[in-house]
């Protein structure tokens, strides 16, 4: 189950926790995998874990035209590009009332605008193999809406509409378009919380505890796998049953 | 007929999966040969790499028959 050998897997924020278990995930089924990210060093590390089958892409995601030229590169150092995952993401979080313009548009560009221009790049190649599979990284807040991450919020939601409306375009050549919505997870963004924030949001987890980076991984893999191939436009929530929908 | 004319054909007919007599001067990818707009997209795409020219969107959209693609092309390249 689940075997990739021979695929070719670019995977965006791959230098953070979950995205660096993304690659793991893919990589141990046999796939080879483009690790693209802002840091060049925590990349570099990872694929030296990794060994072979493994290529460093570093793209700042706020650059449209790097944005643009990723795609191919990928496609140019692996050999195709098969499966996208777009997992970047950052955060700016701000009451709405103090919201910034400049804190909306960079949340907005690299959450949602870069996860569209990958995915536009990525449809040639899926287009011409007839096969590819796109996991588009959401959360669960872009459900359920959270105090102080309206950009955040939006984006996420924007990535899930996007999802769907690419799913039925691409349905029919054998491109699947879906998205993995985690709950809490333990990575360097939720370490910021407060351990106060923290209580309250286990308070919410009817699962008691946080979420790990592999359990993320794993529905990803799922997804892009050759046994998912019936499953297109879906949001997987893997949020410890914090929010049912 | 022209080569750029059999190598559009070529093309179309692999594509679309249509008769070869089919692909006449006036026949419309999506009307008469069942074409959908997404395969319209990866026809000019097609095109773009056996002839390696640019087809810009604008021009793309005037595209609408085995005519107008050797036309278009014949210009180009």
């Amino acid at each position: 189950m689940f075997d990739l050998t021979g695929k070719c897997a670019l995977v965006t924020g791959a230098s953070g926790g979950i995205g660096g278990e993304i690659a793991r995930a893919l990589h141990a089924q046999g796939a080879t995998v483009g690790l693209s990210g802002t840091r060049e060093a925590p990349l570099a590390a990872l694929a030296e874990e990794l060994g072979e089958r493994a290529h460093v892409l570093p793209c700042n995601l706020s650059d449209p035209d790097a944005v643009d030229a990723l795609p191919k590169g990928a496609a140019d150092a692996m050999g195709s590009l098969d499966i996208l995952v777009n997992n970047a993401g950052i955060t700016r979080d701000t009451l709405f009332m103090r919201l910034k313009d400049e804190d909306w548009q960079a949340v907005l560009d690299v959450n949602l605008t870069a996860a569209m221009r990958l995915c536009r790049g990525a449809m040639r190649p899926m287009m011409k193999a007839r096969w590819g599979r796109i996991v588009n990284i959401t959360s669960v807040v872009g459900t359920t809406g959270n105090p102080g991450q309206a950009n955040y919020c939006a984006a996420k939601a924007g990535l899930v509409g996007m999802s769907k409306s690419l799913a039925q375009e691409v349905a029919a050549r054998g491109i699947t378009v879906n998205c993995v919505a985690p709950g809490f997870i333990e990575t360097a963004m939720t370490e910021k919380l407060t351990e106060e924030q923290k209580a309250g949001i286990m308070g919410a987890v009817p699962m008691g505890r946080m979420g790990t980076p592999t359990e993320i991984a794993s529905a990803v893999l799922y997804l892009s796998s050759a046994e998912a191939g019936y499953v297109t436009g879906a949001t997987l929530h893997v949020n410890g049953g914090m929010a049912m929908v | 007929m022209s080569d750029i004319a059999d190598r559009v054909k070529k093309i179309v007919v692999e594509h679309l999966g249509v008769e070869e007599d089919k692909v006449n001067e006036n026949a419309s990818f999506i009307d008469d040969l069942g074409a959908d707009s997404l395969d319209t997209v990866e026809l000019v795409m097609a095109f773009e790499e056996e002839f390696g020219i640019e087809i810009p969107d604008d021009a793309a959209e005037t595209i609408q028959t085995f005519g107008d693609a050797v036309k278009f092309i014949s210009e180009a390249a």
